[in-house]
């Protein structure tokens, strides 16, 4: 056998000997030693998920006890007659959190689609370090801007609409009251929190989108929204809707800007511009002097949010593979 | 060499349907394309016309820009923000680059076939129907659908599962998919890149067949690197090649050959193309 390479010192194996594949090499020992730090990593995350729920439960189990299912089904929250019904919170959280989301889902997939899709390229840049910029303010001074600036600038607004519509049927329903602090101010703040996550998401997720994709809806014919509308949308849709969710969670979870602009009132109102108040608003503000049951009621919020927050979670993912499966499946 | 002399020197008009003695109708006049990627000059001076109801190949080693070119015929290159383009594409006479030209109304005469196969992740039918849907078709689709699935030879396997994803599809089904896709647009022409390099052997056939029957109805303009399959399926070819600009260092496509396909493979009269084809590529 002639050796090739001599010079670097590289040879080719031994001709016909394999016998030393049987031995175990020293190089896999990383390998396993990754895995295991991985695998760590991996339980440690379940672990601390599980620890959560347990602690906060136990803490809580006082208030649980004491209120049954009421704590989730009545809306009387009343420390000092010792009543803690939890739903005039959920709802508030629940419903902020939607406003939240019908108004910055087309404004975040505008932004993106236009980043990626639409503008010159000289200013894609700008746009995405822009709605960066926004992802990086503090949430305090969201909830202070409303405080001090939207609440009063928008309340006139609110008291037109509701003169407006405040008699018709449906619309009325909603478009009522008029208070500056309100669900919708919270939303509204929401929304203006939740767009950079969203748009930048879901941005990643549009330049996934194979440019072949593009081409074969172009090569067609297709103008550039039927291309959106056929290639980029269909491909990126679960991704879209995953960016959407971890917005809606993090507008359930946002605690001081909501407590300061939601109005802090515990009562459940389908009208949009009244006052109202959320799970994490009613933590952030009644912790502090609360005791006992009070302080097991208001963590006992806090095991009612983690488990909205799952449920949403898991019927998202539930809904994106369900679209993945019937768009790509085989 | 221009594309009179290309023109007269035309030795197989046996395997044209165009009568031997007719004027074949001119699809496209290329004169003196040039294709720039900003400042870099990717293609230089291209001339060639391009006949009715004919497969017309464009071979070449990679980077020699035959897709670069094959893009400008249905304006794909706008795509690419720092593509520009010199000279002239005449279709039936009109310069598709003219400033008053619409690409999207460009792409709908001129159908495109890529080199992967790119169905959109909707069902069968839905991929087939796209086209006829943009242009606002308010005829039957389901009868458009058969009639391009059949037309792609595609039908017989698929006609019991038309609502089923085009994902499950095998590669060579799919890119068969992406011709009765382009043919459901009813265009004239079709470009083909590289239809079948992702394609085995047997898938590779039956699109060739399938070129050969689409021939008498449309136009095809195929980028191959297969030299064997140009030679099979074309009528005529353009051999591109590449030039180094000893200055810049860079390289510029240039087409060296535009003639018969026979001629081009049996007495080519450049001996670039003949190293080329003969393997002896330098």
């Amino acid at each position: 056998m002639t050796v090739l390479l001599s010079d670097d010192g590289i040879a080719p194996h031994g001709g016909g000997d394999a016998s030393s594949l049987l031995e175990p090499t020293s190089g896999r020992r990383g390998d396993s030693a990754f895995k295991t730090v991985a695998l760590a990593a991996g339980l440690a995350v379940l672990a601390i998920l599980g620890l959560i729920a347990y602690s906060t439960t136990k803490e809580a189990w006082p208030a649980f006890q004491q209120e049954g299912l009421g704590f989730i089904t009545s809306s009387t929250w009343i420390p000092a007659e010792n009543k803690f019904g939890a739903l005039a919170f959920i709802y508030g959280t629940v419903l902020s959190s939607l406003i939240a989301l019908v108004l910055a889902v087309p404004v975040s997939l505008g932004i993106a689609l236009y980043a990626n899709e639409a503008a010159p390229r000289r200013l894609r840049k700008p746009v995405v370090y822009v709605m960066d910029l926004l992802a990086a303010i503090p949430s305090v001074v969201y909830g202070l801007w409303g405080i001090i600036v939207l609440a009063p600038a928008i309340q006139p607004v609110y008291k037109a609409i509701s003169g407006a519509v405040g008699d018709v049927p449906v619309l009325g329903w909603f478009f009522n009251g008029e208070s500056g602090r309100s669900y919708m101010t919270a939303g509204i703040i929401l929304a203006i929190m939740i767009t950079p996550i969203i748009t930048s998401l879901s941005r990643e997720v549009i330049a996934t989108v194979p440019s072949a994709q593009r081409e074969a809806a172009y090569g067609m014919g297709a103008t550039r929204w039927e291309m959106i509308r056929a290639a980029v949308l269909p491909w990126s849709r679960g991704g879209i809707v995953g960016s959407v969710m971890l917005g809606l969670g993090r507008a359930m979870g946002e605690t001081i800007a909501v407590a300061l602009v939601i109005g802090s009132q515990p009562q459940i109102s389908t009208h949009l511009f009244e006052t109202g108040d959320s799970m994490a608003a009613v933590i952030v503000n009644q912790f502090g002097e609360a005791s006992g049951t009070h302080r097991a009621a208001l963590i006992g919020l806090g095991v009612v949010l983690f488990g909205v927050t799952i449920i949403v979670n898991v019927s998202a993912r539930g809904i994106v593979s369900r679209f993945d499966r019937r768009s790509q499946g085989a | 060499m221009s594309p009179e002399l290309a023109a007269t020197t035309e030795p197989v008009v046996a395997q044209s349907p165009v009568p031997e003695f007719a004027e074949p109708t001119v699809v496209f006049d290329v004169r003196e394309l040039d294709v720039y990627y900003g400042e870099f000059r990717a293609v230089r001076d291209v001339n060639l016309e391009v006949h009715q109801h004919e497969i017309t190949a464009f071979i070449g080693p990679s980077g020699c820009g035959k897709s670069t070119v094959l893009r400008c015929f249905d304006r794909m290159n706008d795509l690419i923000e720092s593509a520009r383009v010199g000279g002239k594409i005449l279709y039936h006479g009109v310069d598709l680059y003219d400033p008053r030209i619409d690409p999207v109304e460009v792409r709908k005469r001129i159908g495109m076939v890529f080199q992967k196969p790119n169905p959109f992740p909707k069902s069968i039918y839905d991929n087939i129907a796209f086209g006829p849907r943009l242009s606002g078709n308010k005829g039957n689709l389901d009868d458009i659908v058969e009639q391009a699935l059949r037309r792609a030879a595609l039908w017989d396997e698929v006609k019991d599962r038309l609502k089923k994803s085009a994902m499950g599809l095998s590669g060579g089904q799919q890119q068969r998919l992406c011709i009765a896709r382009a043919i459901a647009v009813e265009p004239e022409v079709i470009l083909m890149d590289e239809p079948c390099s992702a394609l085995d052997p047997i898938a590779t056939a039956r699109i060739e067949d399938l070129m050969q029957e689409l021939k008498s109805d449309y136009t095809i303009l195929i980028v191959t690197h297969n030299m064997q399959q140009a030679a099979r399926v074309s009528d005529r070819t353009a051999f591109f090649t590449t030039e180094v600009n000893s200055e810049s260092d860079t390289r510029t496509g240039v087409l060296v050959e535009f003639d018969s396909t026979d001629k081009i493979f049996s007495a080519p009269s450049d001996e670039r193309t003949e190293n080329y084809i003969t393997g002896r590529f330098g």
